[in-house]
């Protein structure tokens, strides 16, 4: 099955979180990562959810039912810019440790922490580089991991910036009225 | 009074500000102070004591489905709360526009389990349109104004506001002053003129044209459109389920009801025709029978408020996101010269000939029921039916309300439906114990019509306390019949036919429901056979009150056609196949 990268857009409301969850849960969807954070304009926030699906168009158009989701797009096929961040605590003994920073070195990786036994490894990249980062340091010995999940931005002009959301939707939405 | 409100007098008066003017509930700890509030605002605002939340639930919808306007419905923390669930999902899957007001335990206890502290925003949400955990009393004059905007508009559906007991005390000079911010909720209603131009395209060059007309119809108040659709280019008309009352049924394009127990020539129709369009119905899957052998030759139209309805279940040629009514005034202004029409008009007849043939080699309404089978029975259901009918085609004014079995698929087929919200049943959710309750508020909607509530033996047992309600609300205009065939009919006949008979928890027994309805101060009225039928419906109308007849109906008699559990609507079953 494909992996999908799916970005949205959602006014910061309580329980927003829970509802986006709960939509993908329903319908069995296993999500692999998801990452919520602000956006570029107050009181909206982007996220960035990685599932395994095969009919994710629906489960966009679902979404959208949301009251808070401004916007969604499967940014898969898009050319996109995706990055991961991930904390690596490594086993790492006196005499490992030069291999260990050479390695780190190789992959841009940062060492932020050095403790009796071991240290604690930075590293940020597309999600494909750590993957192979975590794979080339796991033979020292992983003690702690921890990956934030992917983050992805549509490269160029493309792509949505909130502020036009909030900007053209301010007052009433219209309401018909309904006759009998 | 000065400017000052206590939070619940707040809720009063948003409710009073936003055109409610009934409400069904229950009172408890959690939501004292908004009855204590309502007292003061009675003559405006009608509440109406149900006998359980489930109740007040369903007696919302009734109204709401009746009347075209917002039903609200109450109940207090924890227990109180969680009996309006079922009720909250059958308004999300009927698309009713529900509002429900529960008390929820102090903010300061929030989330430790207090007394009668439910997490009902959490339980919720997957059922609801929307909801809101209100703590603050200040919030309550805009979240009461956005939770009404949003169950009554685009799709409607049902909104949970769940308000702290602190808030509801809480003291405020509320601001009135409302600029609702719904970035991320704007319902489309006007159609793309260029999709509905494609689909006009697509609709002349048709040589056996559908329409299929849902539930959206009727919400959009699009039934003089639809009608008008359908006279300019002749193409003959199914309803839905809950599309019945769309178009009426002496229409002489309309050709009845599809799906699971629809007719065998609508069915065929459908399986036959090479363009459907389908106008505010959702291809529910008790329509389509498996998806995947659906319509095999159509190009489907297909118009709903809802985007993420199209293409859900049915693969769609022209997708139209609009308001029904929107969108068939803007088919309507697009038409082309009637000349345009001539090749169409041509092929329609041909066309609903076919259909009209092969109605009558598959028998029609009444005829679905083998007589030579029914010689010997005292009661068929069917001669209930037909009397029912003759009944109310006869005095007029009536709305039905059917629970769900048998006795409701026989509604849907043997009754003759004429006008929008006659028609009212739980259809996406089919949910037992829905009519009795339902009928009181399409009682309290339309005062001046005779409520038939339409429930089988197991359905009416699960909410027919409301009878009480009735009674003290000294509603005279609901009459219940009770299909009383000592099953649970529907789940009987799928064993019989697919299960050997085996007839696993379905046998039902009840109390004598006539002397059940006289406690309740009701009329009670016990029929056993055909010959008592008409005299105990004109007893029912006579009676200047609530009337119950308990039909005693022949035990195991099946509903047809019947199309199996996915299977193609094309294969259908005509009548209980003979033991050989
Ligand atoms: C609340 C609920 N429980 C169970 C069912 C499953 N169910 C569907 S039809 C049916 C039988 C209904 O029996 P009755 O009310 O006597 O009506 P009949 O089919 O006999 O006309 C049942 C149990 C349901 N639809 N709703
Ligand atoms: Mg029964």
């Amino acid at each position: 099955m494909k992996k999908h990268t799916i970005v949205a857009l959602v006014q910061d409301r309580p329980g927003v979180l829970s509802r986006v969850i709960g939509l993908i849960r329903r319908r069995g969807f296993n999500i692999e990562s998801l990452a919520v954070g602000h956006s570029e304009t107050p009181g909206v926030s982007r996220m960035t959810i990685v599932i395994e699906w095969e009919d994710v168009e629906q489960v966009v158009k679902q979404l959208y039912r949301l009251i808070e989701v401004l916007k969604v797009s499967d940014v898969t096929d898009d050319p996109v810019v995706e990055r991961e961040m991930t904390l690596i605590k490594i086993h790492a003994p006196g005499p490992k440790r030069p291999e260990i920073v050479a390695l780190s070195e190789v992959f841009d990786a940062k060492i932020i922490d050095v403790g009796a036994n071991t240290m604690v490894i930075e590293m940020t990249g597309s999600p494909a580089k750590v993957q192979n980062f975590i794979d080339v340091i796991r033979p020292y010995g992983i003690k702690e991991m921890m990956r934030t999940g992917r983050i992805a931005m549509v490269r160029g002009v493309r792509g949505h910036n909130a502020e036009e959301f909030v900007e053209n939707a301010n007052g009433h939405a219209e309401r018909v009225p309904v006759m009998n | 009074m000065s400017d000052k409100r206590t939070g619940a007098q707040v809720m009063c008066e948003a409710l009073i500000r936003n055109g409610v003017d009934v409400m069904f509930g229950i009172p408890g700890g959690a939501i004292m102070p908004f009855y204590y509030a309502m007292w003061e605002y009675r003559d405006r605002l009608r509440h109406i004591l149900c006998r359980h939340e489930q109740g007040a639930g369903h007696a919302a919808e009734g109204y709401a489905r009746a009347s075209g306007r917002l039903g609200v419905c109450i109940g207090t923390s924890g227990p109180g709360t969680t009996n309006l669930v079922t009720p909250i999902a059958d308004a999300m899957m009927d698309s009713t526009p529900l509002l429900a007001i529960t008390g929820q335990v102090g903010s300061h206890v929030l989330g430790k389990d207090a007394f009668q502290e439910t997490d009902i925003t959490g339980i919720t949400m997957p059922i609801t349109k929307h909801n809101y955990l209100v703590k603050k009393a200040a919030e309550l004059p805009y979240v009461f104004e956005e939770a009404i905007f949003i169950a009554t508009t685009g799709r409607p559906g049902p909104v949970l506001i769940d308000i702290t007991k602190d808030a509801q005390q809480a003291t405020i000079v509320p601001d009135w002053n409302i600029k609702l911010d719904l970035p991320g909720y704007k319902p489309n209603y006007q159609p793309n003129r260029k999709q509905v131009r494609e689909a006009i395209k697509l609709l002349l060059s048709a040589r056996k044209p559908l329409i299929m007309a849902g539930n959206g119809v009727i919400m959009a108040g699009a039934v003089e459109e639809l009608r008008a659709f359908a006279e300019q280019t002749r193409i003959p008309v199914i309803t839905t389920l809950h599309g019945i009352g769309a178009f009426p049924e002496d229409h002489p394009l309309s050709i009845g009801m599809p799906g699971m127990h629809g007719w065998v020539h609508v069915n065929r129709a459908i399986q036959e025709c090479d363009v459907l369009f389908n106008i505010g119905g959702r291809f529910d899957d008790r329509v389509t029978g498996k998806a995947s052998t659906f319509a095999p030759h159509a190009k489907v139209i297909h118009v709903d408020i809802d985007p993420s309805e199209i293409g859900k279940n049915v693969k769609v040629t022209v997708p139209i996101v609009a308001d029904a009514r929107l969108a068939l005034q803007a088919f309507l202004s697009e038409f082309p010269e009637r000349e345009a029409f001539a090749e169409l008009h041509g092929h329609a007849s041909d066309w609903m000939e076919h259909i009209r043939e092969m109605q009558s080699k598959h028998q029609h309404k009444q005829q679905y029921l083998n007589r030579s089978e029914t010689e010997h029975m005292s009661l068929p259901p069917h001669d209930v039916y037909a009397a029912l009918t003759r009944a109310l085609n006869t005095r007029g004014n009536y709305r039905v309300v059917t629970d769900v079995g048998q006795h409701q698929m026989w509604a849907a087929q043997l009754i003759d439906w004429y006008r929008p919200r006659t028609h009212i049943t739980s259809g996406g959710a089919g949910t037992m114990g829905f009519a009795v309750p339902a009928a009181l508020g399409v009682a309290v909607a339309h005062p001046n019509d005779t409520v038939w509530a339409v429930c089988g033996d197991g359905g009416f047992q699960m909410t027919n306390q409301e009878m009480a309600t009735i009674i003290q609300e000294g509603i005279k205009n609901v009459k219940v019949a009770v299909i009383n065939n000592g099953y649970l009919g529907m789940v009987r006949q799928w064993q019989e036919l697919f299960e050997n008979k085996r007839y696993s928890g379905t046998p039902l027994s009840g109390p004598d429901f006539a002397k059940l309805a006289e406690a309740y101060y009701w009329k009670g009225i016990t029929v056993e056979d055909s010959s008592q039928v008409e005299a105990a419906i004109e007893e029912a109308y006579a009676t200047d009150g609530p009337v119950l007849i308990d039909f005693r109906v022949e035990r195991e008699v099946n509903v047809f056609p019947m199309v199996p559990q996915n299977k193609s609507i094309g294969e259908m079953i005509l009548e209980t196949p003979h033991e050989s």
